[in-house]
């Protein structure tokens, strides 16, 4: 299974199991959505349970809201994430806080799908990564798969989880990984070693990181695309480095970020979204509070700049081998 | 050179102007409602409740009255209620006054931060949720406590929620009048506005998928239908034929911005249901029972499947927005006496009397009795604590709720301030 069907067979598992799980969005119900996630899926489960909407991100989570404080699970799709915002207010100030302003009697189990990040030649509007903004929001989890095995094994533990998540799907690997070099073939899924996807439930629990390779001299944190871009980049250039891919940013996976930080002593955190402010800036504090004694260099980020995602530009703006080799040189000089 | 920028535009077009909205009247001015058209009770017909949205577009500007000036009960939109229910409405909304009255007052004492009265709008609420289901789920706005006074949900709760006292059932996170409660099929009110439109919306199209009979209503101020959260509302209420009455509270004021900064100036709010294909009406919102009525029609209309109403009640707030604020400093201070739709309570009143149900001294008496039962309320209440008497919820409570499980970054935050506060000899 490549990412977009393990998405789909989460969702399909999930309607299958629960009657209360309902499935919204643009272009998701006949055609399947525009990048074939929600595929077959109404046909298999129905038309009230699997189906479109109109136009208006504000009403597809409002009425997501709606339906959760009546009972549902729903799993309402952003057709990008760029788009959410019209959707905001009733992300943060709804759906986040519900439980807490209602003292626990309207629970919000909804899962709010959306492919993000870049690498598609999507400027401006199909390519922003605005994980970070919805880990600064009480009561918000916020999960990233970097592969099909995970995708399909978070997206069923975010659909039963009793609170609001927003599950963000790196586009770029939706049929396969990216080692970084968009002048080379794309492998597809299928080509890559990666653990099969079984055709039934399983889970990845949500706030669990993963070590996807174990080294000595650096800690690399990243997420989403930026994990195998990573792992291609200590490969190439021969790093003794351990790369963690998140997974969940929200709660956020501490332990073994602290294990890993004071086993190497160094730190570099990799993401698409924008410097300033961005998830780095606050994986950086902690690492800070936590790990100081244990550093042998300054903890260095590589992002996406401060500045629109330029369409033709795009590769000079992606945080691609280059910029992450200059980081691993720049901790490791000492 | 004049202020108007002779540089800008071409010399030989006329100069554009920017219409800015201004009240009829303002402090000083005396309220005159000429321009306020007020039908006639009992003129409006009453279409079938399953009537195409497409045949009814009239009803979105016209005005639909129940009782006249004599406070007789007259036309195809009265719904011949039993003197019994007629009673029960009008104890309701006399509770109602009485509540807000005490509420206020406690807050002036300094009891809690915040209040907000529904003074001159009580039928809006009150006489609609009689005429709902008690299982129909509501998402209203902050001026509806009418609602829950309906339902006979007791005083005290409600009360002990204003104090953020030990006994309040939101552990002291919203807002006083912000209540919550799902055994009483009312939603959890937002500060932020009309969001309670989608979300009831949402909620009625989960019933329709599900099979289930309950139907949604939901309420909002005319100055929120600005929101885009109203269009959205619409929309998918439309799309999807959600069993869902969706009322506007047409008062007037939205703080301080009289109804033409919602658009009030070029047409009626009921209209906007007209674009949508919605059945829109508009009601006099200080008529009971034409806001029994017309919430009836909806109800039927919604529960067989026919789709959503969207009711304008055109009413008048009475009072400030809240206590925090002043209608002296921006409106004619004899608006709400000169306002041309009278009390709802008084109407309710005459009209009872009329039919020999009801008297004046049988009046004065409930209106006693109402005032002792609310203070004997208020007493009960406060020996649970009052805002002003400081924090009564646990220290810990605080770091509740956030999460179904609380995560580590939480639990490290909560600790640090039982050892902070430890340290500090708290």
């Amino acid at each position: 299974m490549n990412m977009i069907e393990a998405i789909n067979s989460a969702m399909d598992v999930c309607l299958a199991r629960d009657p209360d799980v309902t499935v919204l969005g643009e272009d998701i119900g006949f055609f399947g959505g525009v990048f074939r996630a929600t595929a077959g899926l109404q046909a298999k489960h129905g038309k009230t349970r699997v189906f479109d909407t109109p136009i208006n991100e504000c009403g597809i989570i409002g009425v997501a809201v709606g339906m959760a404080a009546y009972g549902l699970r729903p799993v309402p799709e952003i057709q990008f994430a760029d788009y959410i915002y019209p959707g905001l207010d009733q992300l943060v100030s709804e759906a986040a806080r519900l439980r807490y302003r209602s003292a626990g009697e309207f629970v919000m189990p909804i899962t709010v799908r959306s492919p993000f990040g870049g690498g598609i030649f999507g400027g401006q509007t199909h390519s922003q990564s605005p994980e970070a903004m919805f880990t600064h929001v009480a009561g918000l989890k916020t999960v990233i798969p970097s592969n099909p095995y995970d995708a399909k094994g978070l997206l069923i533990a975010a659909i039963e989880d009793n609170d609001p998540v927003i599950f963000f799907e790196p586009k770029r690997i939706y049929n396969g990984p990216f080692d970084g070099h968009y002048d080379r073939p794309v492998q597809p899924w299928s080509k890559v070693e990666t653990p099969d996807v079984p055709e039934g439930h399983y889970t990845v629990p949500l706030g669990k990181a993963a070590v996807v390779r174990e080294g000595a001299e650096v800690t690399v944190l990243a997420f989403g695309t930026m994990v195998h871009v990573v792992r291609a980049t200590v490969e190439e250039k021969g790093i003794d480095a351990e790369v963690i891919d998140l997974r969940t940013l929200l709660p956020l996976d501490i332990e073994t970020i602290e294990t890993s930080v004071k086993k190497t002593g160094r730190c570099v955190i990799v993401h698409e979204a924008t410097r300033t402010s961005g998830f780095g800036a606050e994986l950086a504090a902690l690492i800070q509070e936590r790990c100081f004694y244990h550093l042998e260099a300054p903890i260095q980020r590589v992002t996406g700049f401060d500045t629109p995602y330029p369409h033709s530009l795009e590769w000079a703006y992606f945080p691609g081998p280059i910029r992450i080799g200059t980081a691993l040189d720049l901790v490791l000089k000492d | 050179m004049s202020e108007s920028s002779s540089s800008l535009g071409r010399p030989n077009l006329p100069p554009l102007s920017l219409h800015v909205p201004e009240p009829q009247f303002r402090p000083g001015d005396e309220a005159e409602f000429v321009s306020v058209e007020v039908l006639a009770a009992g003129i409006t017909p009453r279409p079938d409740s399953a009537a195409d949205a497409g045949t009814m577009r009239d009803m979105a500007y016209g005005l639909v009255r129940v009782l006249d000036d004599a406070g007789v009960a007259v036309g195809a939109w009265d719904p011949r209620l039993s003197p019994d229910l007629l009673r029960r409405i009008l104890r309701s909304m006399a509770l109602t006054r009485a509540f807000d009255e005490r509420m206020f007052r406690a807050q002036r004492q300094g009891k809690t931060s915040f209040y907000m009265k529904s003074t001159g709008e009580e039928a809006v609420a009150v006489a609609a949720t009689y005429a709902l289901d008690r299982d129909d789920m509501c998402f209203p706005s902050y001026r509806q406590q009418g609602i829950l006074i309906a339902r006979d949900w007791p005083i005290v709760d409600m009360m002990n929620q204003i104090y953020s006292n030990r006994a309040d059932r939101l552990k002291g996170r919203q807002l006083p009048i912000m209540y919550s409660t799902k055994e009483g099929a009312f939603f959890s009110i937002s500060g932020n506005l009309a969001t309670q439109y989608p979300q009831a919306v949402g909620w009625a199209m989960a019933s329709a998928a599900k099979g289930d009979t309950r139907i949604a209503a939901t309420w909002c101020g005319e100055g929120s239908t600005a929101e885009g959260d109203f269009h959205s509302a619409c929309m998918f209420a439309t799309v999807y034929r959600a069993p869902v009455i969706m009322n506007v509270v047409n008062n007037q004021w939205a703080i301080s911005s009289f109804a033409g900064f919602a658009g009030g100036e070029a047409t009626t709010f009921a209209a906007r249901a007209v674009g949508y294909g919605i059945a829109g009406l508009r009601v006099d919102g200080n008529d009971p029972l034409a806001v029994y009525a017309a919430t009836a029609w909806a109800a039927e209309r919604a529960r067989t499947n026919k789709g959503p109403t969207l009711i304008e009640h055109f009413t008048y707030r009475a009072e400030g927005h809240s206590t925090s604020d002043d209608p002296g400093a921006y409106r004619s201070a004899d608006e709400a006496t000169k306002w041309p739709l009278g009390d709802p309570i008084a109407r309710l009143k005459t009209h009872l009397i009329g039919l020999g149900e009801w008297d004046e001294d049988r009046h004065a008496a409930q209106d006693v009795e109402l005032a002792e039962m609310v203070k004997a309320a208020q007493k009960e209440a406060e020996k649970n604590g009052i805002l002003g008497h400081g924090l009564h919820q646990p220290f810990d409570t605080m770091f509740e709720d956030v999460f179904e499980e609380m995560p580590w970054h939480l639990i490290e935050q909560r600790d640090q301030m039982r050892d902070e506060r430890k340290a500090a000899g708290v």
